[in-house]
């Protein structure tokens, strides 16, 4: 089933303070992720789950290590070029949700679209269709200080879905989620993976939600424990 | 993409109402501080210099006395006689008019009305020398003068006062113990900058006064005016000179009399307006810095926010040139904005207080762009630079700045 490597993480650190309170959020990791892959990432908290899905989304960067995402090695990219490699391909749901105070669910979900130079009224169309997907389309002029926190996550999602990335990544996307809502977010990234081959790299804490993903890795301590059939 | 920007900058402003208010209002008082100041003393001070202009600036005055107080040191000084005058006239050069001039307080009274005011007797020349100008009837005649007729000039406010909507002409007036017919009124000179009504008085010939008021011929002051191009100073020290020889003065003593030079006063007034002017000018500054430290506050004060906002556009791909560019111009709608509306109520403000104070609007294009730069400049640099700074930040710590 799996195509073309997307991602390579070799031998990848992420050191945070010095001497003493130095802290291996990352110790060495090594991962592949390939083209259609929909994998769960799982480990006790503060074993650096989040931070090994903030260095391949490029929000953060590597200590030491190499991190080739297709042909491009990451590493060696400036700025501008991870913003661009960020626009063009990824998608990301953060734990905290992340969205914009007093600005409403649908002006969220348009906000990525802003920067990919999509018109107002296809912007505004597909803002609404992506908060359809996940259940909210009757919240979508609210700000998300008028949202549950289920909801604001389900907003989340829809921002980091209605530029159909190549590879999502996403944070605990269940974590405050019902487990009614859970598995109708899970079913959601499960289609969008087989049907729109969106290659899927998931944190979460419960093997429930994990069943729905084709291979779980588990973390320990900065590091991959063992990488398994779903 | 710009327009884009422009749309995203101005929903951003709408979005954080408090912010923005309080920015632009920052932007707004200081600009406002700086035209309102500024415009109130230039036009005071303008108004001090038309003033001084009305009278004359090459007017000196000869009082009795000397700087100790009227009668100098022992006694009472003597008062100024016809012969002085006449030998101010023909002995000193670049002497243009030299008019005797008495002032007393009195009540006038037509009909029923009455009006506590002052009356003052002058020469013919007194018109010209302090620039008065006839509006109604005519100035005194020759006979008149010499004569001491019963006849008046009137001012302006107390033609209006008194006479209300009637007419003057002809009328006959009392003051106090004496009664005269009105030949004309004076064209309005208005408030004087010291808040005086230069035209609350009646005027009649120095004889007249002399006659019905003093019961003698004494002059209790003598005004000169010096022509047009003589310098003043070179006038005053003749007339020094003049009047220390007549009055037998001996030499080295304290003269009981004094010449009080108009260009002195003008010098004089002209440094305080000047002083007053700076006074006000560094209110303005401060009001402009003040206000620069409150927009600076605020853009301080919502740089974690505002740095979390950056980290969530950069996550989900802006360039980090969207995000400045978007910085920049919410940052300059808002000064902009600011600005324009501190212009107006600067400008507002000005207008109000040259109303109010009956000094004349002085607006400077000069300063309502150094007003406006200031602050804009202020406005921009603290609304971009944090965002520069947030923007080159990793997206991961700019979204979890606290
Ligand atoms: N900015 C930082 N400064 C210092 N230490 C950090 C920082 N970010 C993360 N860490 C440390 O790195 C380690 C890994 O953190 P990370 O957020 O990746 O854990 P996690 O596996 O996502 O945990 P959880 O399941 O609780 O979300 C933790 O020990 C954390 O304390
Ligand atoms: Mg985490």
């Amino acid at each position: 089933m799996s195509g073309e490597l997307v991602v390579a993480l070799r031998g990848v650190t992420r050191h945070y303070g010095q001497g003493e309170a130095l802290v291996r959020a990352l110790d060495g990791v090594d991962l592949d992720v390939f083209e259609g892959d929909f994998l769960a990432l799982m480990g006790p908290s503060g074993s650096g789950k989040s931070t090994c899905l903030n260095v391949i989304g490029c929000l953060d960067e590597p200590s030491t290590g190499s991190y080739r995402f297709r042909d491009v090695e990451v590493t060696e990219l400036s700025t501008n070029q991870r913003a661009l490699l960020r626009r063009h391909y990824l998608g990301f749901v953060f734990q905290g949700y992340n969205l914009l105070p007093r600005t409403t669910a649908v002006e969220n979900v348009e906000l990525p679209l802003i920067y990919r130079g999509v018109g107002a009224a296809e912007r505004r169309k597909k803002a609404l269709q992506a908060l359809d997907d996940v259940g909210l389309a009757h919240r979508a002029d609210h700000a998300p200080n008028e949202l549950s926190g289920g909801q604001q996550q389900r907003v989340a999602i829809a921002r980091a879905l209605v530029t159909d990335p190549s590879l999502l990544l996403a944070d605990e996307p269940t974590g405050n989620l019902d487990s009614k809502m859970s598995h109708e977010v899970m079913k959601l990234l499960a289609r969008l993976n087989k049907e729109r081959g969106i290659t899927i790299l998931m944190v979460t804490h419960e093997p429930e939600m994990a069943e729905y993903c084709d291979e779980t890795i588990h973390f320990l301590d900065g590091r991959v424990l063992e990488r398994g059939g779903g | 993409m710009l327009w884009t920007t422009f749309v995203l900058a101005v929903r951003q402003l709408a979005r954080n109402k408090t912010r923005t208010g309080l920015t632009a209002l920052g932007v707004m008082i200081g600009v406002a501080a700086v035209i309102a100041m500024v415009g109130i003393g230039r036009g005071a001070t303008r108004a001090v210099n038309e003033d001084l202009e009305s009278i004359g600036q090459n007017l000196l005055f000869v009082v009795p006395g000397n700087a100790r107080g009227p009668g100098g040191r022992g006694g009472v000084a003597k008062p100024f006689t016809d012969q002085d005058l006449a030998a101010i006239r023909e002995q000193i050069a670049d002497v243009d008019a030299a008019v005797p001039v008495a002032t007393m307080s009195t009540v006038a009274a037509w009909g029923e009305e009455t009006l506590r005011t002052s009356v003052t007797g002058s020469s013919a020349e007194y018109l010209r020398a302090m620039r008065w100008e006839v509006a109604r009837g005519r100035d005194f005649d020759e006979a008149e003068h010499t004569a001491g007729s019963e006849v008046c000039l009137l001012g302006d406010t107390v033609a209006t006062e008194l006479f209300g909507g009637a007419d003057p002409l002809d009328a006959t007036l009392r003051a106090d113990q004496f009664t005269c017919r009105v030949v004309g009124v004076l064209a309005p000179k208005g408030q004087s900058s010291f808040g005086q009504d230069q035209d609350d008085f009646l005027l009649i010939p120095i004889r007249t006064f002399q006659r019905r008021i003093q019961g003698d011929r004494d002059i209790a002051t003598i005004f000169v005016s010096a022509t047009e191009d003589a310098d003043s100073q070179v006038v005053k020290e003749r007339l020094e000179a003049l009047l220390t020889e007549r009055r037998h003065i001996r030499e080295g003593a304290e003269p009981d009399f004094s010449v009080r030079d108009m260009a002195e006063v003008v010098a004089m007034l002209d440094g305080v307006s000047r002083v007053l002017t700076g006074f006000l000018a560094a209110i303005a500054a401060v009001s402009l810095l003040v206000g620069g430290i409150g927009i600076m506050n605020i853009m301080m004060v919502s740089v974690t926010e505002r740095t979390r906002e950056i980290g969530i556009r950069l996550a989900v791909g802006a360039l980090a040139r969207d995000v400045l560019l978007q910085f920049l111009v919410e940052a300059m709608v808002l000064s902009g904005l600011g600005g324009l509306a501190g212009i107006a109520l600067g400008l507002l403000i000005s207008w109000g207080a040259s109303a109010a104070l009956d000094i004349p609007l002085v607006v400077d294009p000069l300063i309502i762009a150094l007003a406006f730069g200031v602050s804009a400049a202020i406005g921009v640099v603290f609304g971009f630079f944090p965002a520069r700074r947030a923007a080159n930040l990793r997206p991961i710590d700019a979204l979890r700045h606290e």
